[in-house]
């Protein structure tokens, strides 16, 4: 908007004619030192508008909503009970800070979230860290277990014809199953087993997690070129040098794009795994507790804080590759 | 690693002005004795090569010409034991060749460099050892000397995609010398470089093999390349792949970029063309 606004007010100040040419080069210089000390700078601002522009209309409609949403609530509920006469700016008032509302007003979410995690110690259920410390935990366990899971599948997919036809038709198969349905099971047989807590949440991440990773790696496996592979041939490498020295070094560029949507798939199991055993730690759970009470607050921090989560550990897996990687980019 | 001194390594070869016997005076390094290579296809067998003869003695260096579909890659690919033959027998130092590369006796640079780009120089030219194993510092010492040996010293921290092509090319050379096989074959190596770089390659190739006096096999399609580079020239033609003459050249054994303008050269260059014409008309 700067660089918009400053040719029109350089040529009211300068008369018409052949100064117009003398300012011509000065805004040129001046977009050509915005580009040069702020490549990154003048690349946010480009891109910061657009979603700045998006941003606002989403709040308004929000508050808009909440309004809209919340008013009957607001008149039957507390204003009418009152007694007292009431205007419509005491309805608007009301409808954004209602203790209940239907739809939370963004600026309630926000204090409910600071709230919840200055106002109560660590340990503490009302705590949303808490919750994301046991969530976070089962998901990088399971994140861990299906990528594992997952190499070892495509390891033996690759080496092996008949494993190949045998497995992939039925891990293709395995994800069809919705989670939801798979995770109770999944709990019960686990549980009778004996295993509680952490293990049958995160095999239940893990189950979403492997898949993404097992077909990436199966392609990036196979990536490595003819001459490539017949070069390591004439060096009389072994199948496992091959495999160490050619073919998982030349998937890895396949495998971290894979472990971006695995992690965050991973979340997502995880979280779903805490429904259906009634746990009272994580952040499904609090969504859970949230939706039992009407607790629309609670859910809403609840989603946000899982939000929060679901973008740091996937940016922790985009910092990671581009650590692995920072070699084989041209600059 | 063989003495760096091409006077001394040059003694034993230059007194003989080998007549068309001289190189079967020498132990040989290959031996291919009536091989054929059959390719069964949908509809006809395809004959890739036809009973071919050819005997390569140690020292040589030996360009295999043809033009497209007359068998030199195909040939080169059964001697490396990167393909099989159907009928007759092939010897590699003596032994089958599928051995000797389990014996790791020969170098393969392919056409393109198929360096790895997540190495450097010299953990691309590491790679072998790697594979055969032994201690890593003394792989190190051994990957640093072949690079400086193809004129590579101080580059050996860089990334391929940092090199040029014919440098790419250079660093794959040192990577087939690594582990110092008695044969160093080659499959087009400088097919895909600019006339220049390619001039200036030959040249240093020519220098290396003067040096040490390796067994070089050269698959080409280049008649000057061929020339320039080969004590013997083996021309074949296509359908079915064969041998239709073997060149002995006359050239002297130290050779530069100028003895291209000379009378002897465009001679052999002459009869290398004429071979390829006779290969065609019959």
């Amino acid at each position: 908007m700067a660089t918009l606004s400053k040719p029109p007010a350089a040529s009211q100040v300068s008369p018409p004619g052949y100064r117009k040419v003398k300012h011509v080069p000065s805004a040129g210089s001046k977009l050509r030192t915005v580009g040069e000390h702020g490549g990154l700078a003048s690349r946010m601002w480009v891109s910061g508008v657009p979603v700045a522009v998006v941003m606002v209309v989403l709040l308004l409609s929000w508050y808009g909503a909440a309004w809209a949403m919340n008013a009957s609530a607001a008149v039957e509920r507390v204003l009418t009970p009152a007694g007292n006469p009431f205007t419509w700016q005491d309805v608007l008032s009301t409808t954004l800070n209602m203790e209940r509302p239907v739809l939370p007003a963004p600026h309630q979410i926000a204090l409910d979230f600071w709230s919840s995690l200055v106002d109560w110690p660590l340990d503490s259920p009302r705590n949303l860290l808490f919750h994301v410390a046991v969530t976070g935990e089962t998901t990088l366990v399971g994140f861990v277990l299906g990528t594992l899971l997952g190499l070892v599948l495509a390891v033996a997919i690759v080496h092996s014809r008949t494993l190949d036809r045998a497995l992939l038709p039925w891990i293709v198969a395995s994800q069809t199953v919705p989670v939801l349905a798979i995770a109770p099971i999944v709990l019960v047989i686990l549980g009778s087993l004996g295993m509680e807590g952490l293990a049958p949440k995160a095999v239940i991440a893990m189950y979403l997690s492997f898949f993404p990773v097992t077909v990436a790696m199966v392609q990036g496996l196979r990536s490595p070129q003819v001459i490539e592979t017949e070069m390591m041939h004439t060096y009389a490498a072994t199948r496992w040098q091959a495999l160490w020295l050619l073919r998982l070094p030349a998937a890895l560029p396949f495998l971290f794009p894979a472990l971006r949507v695995g992690i965050a798939a991973s979340l997502v199991g995880a979280m779903v795994a805490e429904l259906p055993t009634g746990a009272t730690a994580g952040l499904g759970a609090r969504l859970l507790t949230g939706s039992y009470y009407g607790n629309t607050l609670a859910i809403w921090s609840a989603l946000v804080m899982s939000a929060l989560l679901g973008l740091l550990l996937t940016t922790w897996v985009a910092a990671t590759e581009h650590f692995a990687l920072r070699h084989r980019r041209q600059p | 690693m063989k003495p760096d001194h091409p006077t001394v390594a040059t003694q034993p070869r230059s007194p003989s002005s080998p007549p068309p016997g001289g190189a079967t005076t020498s132990p040989a390094a290959v031996e291919v004795h009536n091989a054929s290579l059959v390719y069964q296809t949908a509809d006809t067998p395809v004959k890739a090569l036809s009973n071919i003869d050819l005997r390569i003695g140690e020292g040589e260096f030996v360009s295999l010409i043809g033009p497209s579909g007359c068998g030199k890659t195909t040939l080169l690919r059964v001697i490396a034991d990167l393909e099989h033959i159907t009928e007759g027998t092939v010897r590699v130092n003596g032994i089958s060749p599928h051995d000797a590369r389990l014996a790791r006796a020969y170098g393969y640079v392919f056409q393109a460099p198929a360096l790895f780009p997540w190495r450097t120089v010299l953990g691309n030219v590491m790679l072998p050892l790697q594979i055969q194993g032994g201690d890593k510092a003394q792989n190190r010492g051994t990957a640093l000397a072949h690079l400086e040996r193809v004129g590579l010293k101080g580059f050996e921290g860089k990334y391929p995609w940092q090199l040029s092509g014919g440098m790419q090319q250079r660093v794959s050379i040192a990577r087939a010398l690594a582990f110092e096989p008695k044969i160093l074959m080659m499959d087009e190596p400088f097919g895909a470089l600019d006339e220049i770089t390619r001039d200036r390659l030959n040249e240093q190739l020519q220098q290396l093999w003067q040096r040490e006096r390796r067994t070089v096999v050269f698959v080409t399609h280049s008649i000057a390349e061929a020339v320039y580079l080969s004590t013997r020239i083996v021309v074949m033609s296509p359908r079915p792949g064969r041998i239709v003459k073997v060149i002995e050249s006359p050239l002297p054994d130290e050779r530069h970029l100028g003895l291209r303008d000379t009378q002897a050269f465009m001679d052999v260059a002459h009869e290398v063309r004429e071979a390829l014409a006779d290969g065609h008309l019959e």
